[in-house]
């Protein structure tokens, strides 16, 4: 296995469960299920114990690596610096291990079937992937400056097509030239990557960027920090290399462009960082930024924000296999508390796989009255005027 | 152990307890050189009416139970040494109360210290526990219980002395509350009642599960300060820590002594941790730390350090994380250490003891001590580092530990949270008719002898 050799150096000392501040349990696996095994110094001691033949991969095994969520807080926390930044690989080289040899979760196979079949964990047809754009103007990728990638989420998911909606329209509304791949596009890979079938990974991002070179592709925007991590951090070394943008950081550098709306009531918001741009990628300003401009908006953070922000459970392919939502503690529902404990109105995200996970937490808690969760293009769209009015050429 | 296990079921619910191969693995071992010892079960309950049940379960069943906070101790008290059920407690991490005026925090015994801490900053920032040197993860209760020690040791002693109160689970499933609590709504001293909670404290786990428990909480300073006081000749520490501790102006007294790195090679380093109110308090207290050991300052035979910024930030850091680097010296994840409770005059022979064993194992030595109270005694390190993938640096690091309890134990010294081999010599040592009280008290407490048995027992 890769990494065995540093899986014997994690002491245990227990950095890798918290945030930075200590305040409450930070790694969404071990926040979850709570037994020793499901944080990240157990994942690298039973990885050890399998590697010497101490113990089987049994299901419970596997539940328990492919539970992690690939968040990145042990990463962010670990005391031993040596070792830390190699931490999630150990763990990726672990489910590569399980998936190599076809023993992984039944969520798990099927997810990685239907990415195979129809490159996309949905199995939907690729021919649907444009489904999204109904209602829209955007038109298939020439010659415009940007290639806006709207990934999975954003193609498929009913939320996540409302945000894909809400953030083109935005873009436009900022007077930005894009396109969009259509129905040429296949997922980015990342999940597929964070699920240890690294082979799978390279088949679709290889398409991407045949795709993309076919193009001319320069510049990228993308709806998902997922997607922005693997187009910026892992296409490279297949040869797509491009200038890499998550929308947040496109809207931030124009908001002053926009011309904002004088009769919006006051609101109060609470920032959700999602892992793939905060801990592994260090974006954390352009939606503070935008949030600060906007007016009538009062930022109130979470104790778990920025490098400590707790993960929404959906990263490492559990948007899709659910393992940590059977788990007894939810850790999607302490984030939702937690973001109505410091009083806000709306919790804001950057990623529709957070909106996704955590929307339906305050569904299940009966919190929707109290607590919006919105993205952020859906909450400055609702405070612009509905048309730019500085571009030069109008 | 099926019947039991659905049993445990029915009481925490079927997620909260495991006889999976992997929960058995894990919880066999901590991160020392003891070897494993497999549970049978491990449960997590979430209420003190879970544990009583499940500790009423054991006891009809006649099954060992091992309470277990992060497991951090170090020494492998937690490990179920005759198998049974391992208790994990970090469910139960409620805060349940902080009384600004009478100082104390009331807790469940799963909280952790890093979740205390944060708290307390949050929403008492002028109050402060005393934290271990243990990570974050480590528990409240589990320090306590083994009489452990932190960063306000010199102001308040052993961190059993700054215990309130505690509710326990007796082994037979009786539920006790000792201390103040037993007749009063406040949990704010164990006097004047009869202190029942000796029971509790130092027994590792062999006569009760603690499940709430009541600490005092001290004066949080928005400045605080570190000096670093050095000298090369261990025989003058006693009186440097005696003179000191007698100025009474700091929170933290600790020495440190490793030859790594070169700069720190055969001195002995002092830290005296203090903060204030105001600069001028802090200066103040500055003054009377140095005046007090102005004398060896004067013969040139001490002084404080020049500490860079980083240096001193790093001394102030509560817990401290860089202890936990000391786990990769040998790029193998593991360390262990012999800490020795001692009066502090021992501090010369200890010293020795500690180049002598380090030297006859051959690896550096790696020693410190923390004073407790005015110099009432210290709590005297030998840390020993190890490759967990490197069994005979494993047995290396092992034969050094029993050594260093041995002598240790011979000059004197108690080793603290002593594990199994080393509670031998201790008992080897120790007062006959307390070994037998101490029989006595556990068959009274624990009919069925099912608190982790293997711990504090002859043979």
């Amino acid at each position: 296995m890769k990494y065995a050799e540093i899986l014997h150096r994690c002491f245990r000392c227990g950095y890798c469960k918290l945030p930075g501040n200590y305040i409450d349990f930070n790694c969404p696996a071990y926040a979850a299920f709570r037994f020793e095994t499901y944080s990240p110094g157990g994942r690298m001691w039973l990885l050890r114990a399998w590697q010497n033949q101490e113990i089987q991969p049994s299901k419970r095994f596997q539940e328990i690596l492919f539970s992690c969520t690939a968040c990145g807080n042990c990463v962010e926390q670990c005391a031993l610096p040596k070792i830390k930044d190699q931490l999630l690989l150990a763990f990726t080289a672990g489910k590569e291990e399980l998936v190599v040899s076809g023993r992984v979760p039944p969520a798990v196979r099927d997810c990685l079937t239907q990415w195979q079949k129809y490159g996309n964990p949905y199995g939907l047809a690729r021919k649907k992937r444009t489904d999204w754009t109904a209602g829209t103007d955007v038109q298939p990728f020439s010659d415009q400056e940007y290639l806006f990638f709207p990934g999975d989420v954003g193609a498929f998911d009913s939320r996540g097509q409302e945000i894909a909606r809400s953030v083109v329209s935005l873009l436009k509304d900022l007077g930005l030239s894009f396109g969009i791949l259509g129905n040429q596009e296949v997922s980015d890979g990342n999940e597929a990557n964070a699920m240890g079938e690294q082979d799978l990974f390279c088949l679709l991002a290889q398409e991407n960027i045949a795709h993309f070179k076919k193009l001319n592709v320069k510049k990228i925007i993308t709806l998902s920090p997922h997607g922005f991590n693997a187009l910026k951090n892992d296409y490279p070394a297949l040869g797509g290399v491009y200038e890499v943008f998550h929308y947040s950081q496109i809207v931030a550098a124009h908001m002053a462009k926009l011309s904002h709306r004088h009769s919006c009531p006051d609101v109060r918001v609470t920032i959700h960082d999602p892992c793939y741009l905060g801990r592994h990628n260090g974006e954390y300003q352009s939606i503070r930024n935008i949030l600060t401009v906007l007016p009538g908006v009062e930022i109130r953070e979470m104790d778990r924000t920025l490098q400590n922000a707790l993960c929404c459970g959906g990263g490492g392919g559990n948007l899709y296999t659910d393992i940590l939502g059977h788990a007894p503690e939810s850790p999607t529902r302490d984030r939702v508390i937690e973001a109505q404990n410091t009083g806000a109105d709306i919790l804001a995200v950057t990623c529709p796989t957070c909106a996704i996970m955590l929307g339906e937490a305050v569904k299940s808690l009966n919190m929707d009255r109290r607590l919006q969760v919105l993205e952020i293009s859906e909450i400055i769209n609702s405070r612009i005027e509905p048309r730019y009015h500085h571009l030069p050429d109008e | 152990m099926q019947d039991i296990l659905k049993l445990l079921a029915d009481i925490v619910g079927p997620q909260f307890v495991s006889d999976s191969p992997e929960e058995k693995l894990i919880y066999a071992m901590d991160p020392g050189t003891m070897p494993p010892c497999e549970p049978d079960i491990v449960v997590m309950p979430g209420s003190t009416e879970e544990v009583q049940k499940i500790v009423q379960t054991a006891n009809t069943h006649a099954v060992p139970v091992v309470p277990l906070g992060a497991g951090l101790v170090l020494s492998g008290l937690s490990r179920p040494l005759k198998g049974g059920i391992v208790l994990d407690m970090k469910r139960m991490n409620q805060i349940l109360e902080i009384n600004e005026i009478s100082r104390y925090a009331l807790v469940e015994a799963g909280t952790s210290q890093g979740m205390l801490q944060a708290y307390l900053q949050k929403h008492f920032p002028n109050l402060k526990h005393s934290a271990p040197d243990a990570p974050p993860a480590a528990t409240v209760a589990g320090n306590v219980s083994i009489h452990g020690s932190g960063h306000l040791s010199h102001a308040g002693g052993f961190h059993s002395d700054m215990l309130n109160g505690l509710e326990v689970v007796l082994p037979t499933g009786e539920l006790v509350r000792i201390g103040s609590c037993a007749t009063s709504p406040y949990w704010f001293a164990r006097a004047p009642l009869p202190d029942l909670s000796g029971l509790f404290l130092g027994w590792a786990g062999t006569t009760g599960v603690i499940t709430k428990l009541a600490i005092k909480l001290y004066p949080s300073y928005p400045l605080n300060d570190v000096g670093v006081f050095v000298c090369e000749d261990a025989s003058l520490m006693p009186d440097i820590l005696y003179r000191i501790t007698g100025a009474q102006m700091a929170e933290d007294v600790t020495a440190w002594m490793t030859p790594k790195p070169d700069w720190a090679a055969s001195f002995l380093h002092c830290n005296v941790n203090y903060g204030a109110r105001t600069p001028k308090e802090l200066l103040w207290k500055r003054n009377l730390i140095r005046a007090s050991v102005e004398k060896y300052i004067n013969e040139k035979t001490g002084g404080f350090l020049p500490l860079p910024s980083m240096m001193k930030n790093r001394f102030l850091e509560v817990p401290a994380r860089q202890l936990s680097l000391f786990a990769d010296v040998r790029k193998g994840g593991g360390f262990e250490y012999v800490g020795a409770i001692m009066p502090v005059e021992l501090f010369p022979q200890a010293y020795d003891l500690g180049l002598d064993v380090s030297d006859s194992v051959g690896v550096n030595y790696s020693m410190g001590c923390r004073i407790i109270g005015v110099n009432h005694c210290m709590m005297f390190f030998y840390a020993y580092a190890f490759n967990r993938a490197d069994p005979r640096d494993v047995d290396r690091a092992q034969a050094a530990l029993e050594k260093t309890n041995r002598q240790v134990v011979d000059m004197g010294g108690i080793p603290w949270k002593a594990e199994a081999p080393a509670q031998k010599e201790i008992i080897r040592k120790m007062d006959p008719n307390m070994f037998a009280l101490m029989g006595r008290l556990r068959s009274t407490l624990d009919p069925n002898g099912i608190m982790n048995p293997g711990n504090w027992e002859e043979g």
